[in-house]
């Protein structure tokens, strides 16, 4: 009973990332690893995942270097598009949207150089 | 699911629902916003008028998400039906800059081959170009060619009727011979003869990546200028020149360009910054006529770079990833990226920004002077081929510039003695090391004087990004000779002035002689 209502509470918690946002210096694969996509399944939390959360995670368990040049503030960089399921996020409630299982996030970078 | 209560319904066809947001408001599914999308191209070209029927026309390709949605656009326009169907001819260029954006030769061959596929499967002519040719460019390509201009015919529609009247002709003289080959069998032909032709000198020549030598030049030539701005600008210089070299040289009478008004609006102000005020109009309009016989064209001036990004991604363009310039970005790095930051963090809180900023710019018209056909290529910037904004009256900013930063740079200006005393005391230091202390003193007034007459050619905007280039010798051999020809033709000139009756186009034709 107790792990039923665990896993109902993380909803969401295998996402697929893709990130074409390739950050000057060496792109997004520097940035996340020398891939482009990624197959995440995150962790259990009390509270549900949102998209405020994924970036945070994000920040600490792909980025490894210069997260400001994808993270800033509490969002993404101004100039970083954020599709879910292949839609715009500003239609899904931006940072809070609520990660579903199987998601697709992809994060399209509309800078220069990248 | 629970998503779907924050689901907006596409305010266009109002049915389905909504994949992309495009301006405030404005919801579109992905249906209508594929219809959107290739509705504007369309009507771009339409509104304009600028590309006649069965004109060749150069696709400047980066790789980047707005030339390959160009393309595509292109690609899928050609394909429409008989009324509405592209009838220009389109061939595709893309300038491999790996080594100043410090890729090594093997990722510079990967990439290449990555394009080269893409542009392979378009079907249309392509050429791969690789910057290290600029050293190969002849000096005609920053004279202004007046000659050459194509005698444009007065009235787009009798163009294009006149063009169809051709074309059926030319059907049905097909088909006459070929009386069992249908319609579309033939125009398949025809399309497959327009891609032949030109092929056999691009695709030899593409994949032979450039000599180490003139990498090393190029790279050269990047280190000695010192701010990014700078190289940022000298970058663009010569993108442009081989470009238009490219286009000259095949015989293209257009080149499009796949500025979004994303990066236009980020243009406009940096072009502000940069004292390119002048030329706002051309740096970013539709059309840019600064080369006199090949027009530039932007016709993708009207998306914005979340609309682009959204419907590569959508419908599954095939863009590439090339780094920036610099190896340590930052913020600060140059006015480049600085007006971008500024640009699209004002637009995250102001959803209205890049619009404001790029329909300001479309307001702005190019001054008569600027395009009148008399204005020889000596009255034009040796870079950017813009008309000087230099030779203005006495009471101006400008001048007031040149003032203070004269006083400022030589202490002595009436003491040329003082002065040569000071060349020779600093270069005392020199003279430990090297000996030469005469050829060094004469060396470096020399070079002085090169940059002096240099800078007298350029535009303001370009001679304030001129001064942050520390060497001149590793600029490309064209560009030197071309100054060198301009300074004796003005100084010729200067010579006869007096035994000239008036100053007209004579002179110029006799000067070439």
């Amino acid at each position: 009973m107790e792990e039923r209502k665990l896993s109902r509470i993380v909803w969401g918690a295998r996402a697929l990332l893709s990130f074409w946002t390739a950050i000057p210096c060496g792109g997004a694969e520097l940035l996340f690893g020398g891939l482009k996509k990624h197959h995440v399944t995150l962790p259990i939390q009390s509270d549900t995942w949102d998209i405020r959360h994924l970036l945070v995670w994000i920040k600490q368990n792909l980025l490894q270097e210069r997260p400001e040049l994808f993270i800033q503030g509490d969002s993404v960089r101004p100039g970083i598009l954020v599709l879910i399921n292949d839609a715009d996020w500003e239609l899904m409630g931006e940072l809070t949207y609520k990660l579903q299982n199987e998601d697709s996030i992809t994060f399209i970078s509309t800078l220069h150089g990248g | 699911m629970e998503w779907l209560s924050l689901e907006q319904k596409c305010m266009k066809c109002k049915e389905c629902s909504a994949v992309l947001i495009i301006r405030v408001g404005d919801a579109f599914c992905k249906a209508c916003f594929k219809e959107y999308f290739v509705h504007k191209f369309r009507a771009m070209l339409g509104k304009k008028r600028l590309i006649y029927p069965g004109e060749k026309v150069l696709l400047a390709l980066s790789g980047g998400p707005a030339s390959s949605s160009m393309l595509q656009q292109v690609q899928e326009g050609l394909s429409w039906e008989a009324g509405k169907k592209l009838r220009f001819v389109p061939g595709l260029v893309h300038i491999d800059e790996g080594a100043v954006r410090g890729q090594n030769l093997k990722d510079r061959e990967k990439m290449v081959a990555e394009v080269e596929l893409v542009l392979k499967r378009s079907g249309f002519p392509y050429q791969i170009i690789f910057l290290e040719e600029v050293f190969n460019l002849p000096s005609s390509v920053v004279r202004w060619d007046s000659k050459n201009i194509p005698s444009v015919a007065d009235d787009y529609k009798a163009a294009v009727d006149g063009f169809l009247c051709r074309h059926t002709q030319l059907k049905n003289a097909e088909s006459g011979i070929r009386t069992c080959s249908t319609g579309a069998g033939v125009q398949a032909k025809l399309a497959e003869l327009s891609i032949k032709e030109p092929e056999p000198t691009a695709s030899t020549r593409t994949l032979r990546l450039p000599s180490a030598q003139s990498t090393q030049a190029l790279n050269q030539l990047f280190d000695s200028v010192t701010s990014l701005t700078a190289k940022e600008e000298l970058l663009h210089t010569l993108r442009s020149h081989l470009l238009i070299h490219t286009a000259r040289a095949q015989g293209y009478s257009k080149v499009m360009l796949g500025d979004s008004c994303t990066r236009l609006a980020v243009k406009f102000l940096t072009n502000i910054s940069l004292g390119r005020g002048a030329f706002l109009a051309m740096d970013t309009g539709f059309s840019d006529g600064r080369y006199g016989d090949v027009v530039l064209v932007r016709p993708m001036r009207e998306y914005s770079l979340k609309e682009i990004s959204a419907y590569n991604e959508m419908f599954g363009v095939p863009t590439f990833f090339s780094p920036a310039l610099n190896s340590k970005p930052s913020e600060k790095g140059s006015i480049h990226q600085l007006t971008e930051t500024f640009i699209n963090k004002l637009q995250s809180d102001f959803p209205s920004t890049v619009s404001t900023v790029f329909r300001t710019s479309e307001k702005l018209n190019v001054a008569g002077s600027v395009e009148s056909p008399d204005s020889d290529s000596a009255a034009r910037c040796l870079f950017c081929l813009c008309p000087l904004d230099t030779q203005i009256e006495k009471a101006s900013a400008f001048h007031a510039t040149l003032v203070s930063e004269h006083l400022s740079q030589k202490r002595s200006p009436d003491l040329p003695e003082a002065a040569a005393n000071q060349c020779c005391a600093s270069s005392e230091e020199e003279r430990r090391c090297c000996r030469k202390p005469a050829e060094g003193c004469s060396s470096t007034t020399s070079r002085a004087d090169e940059r002096l007459t240099l800078l007298d050619l350029l535009c303001y905007g370009c001679r304030v990004t001129t001064k942050d280039l520390t060497m001149l010798d590793h600029l490309p051999h064209y560009v030197r000779s071309e100054a060198d020809c301009r300074t004796r033709r003005a100084a010729m000139k200067k010579e006869i002035q007096e035994f000239l009756l008036h100053n007209n186009t004579d002179l110029e034709d006799v000067l070439k002689a």
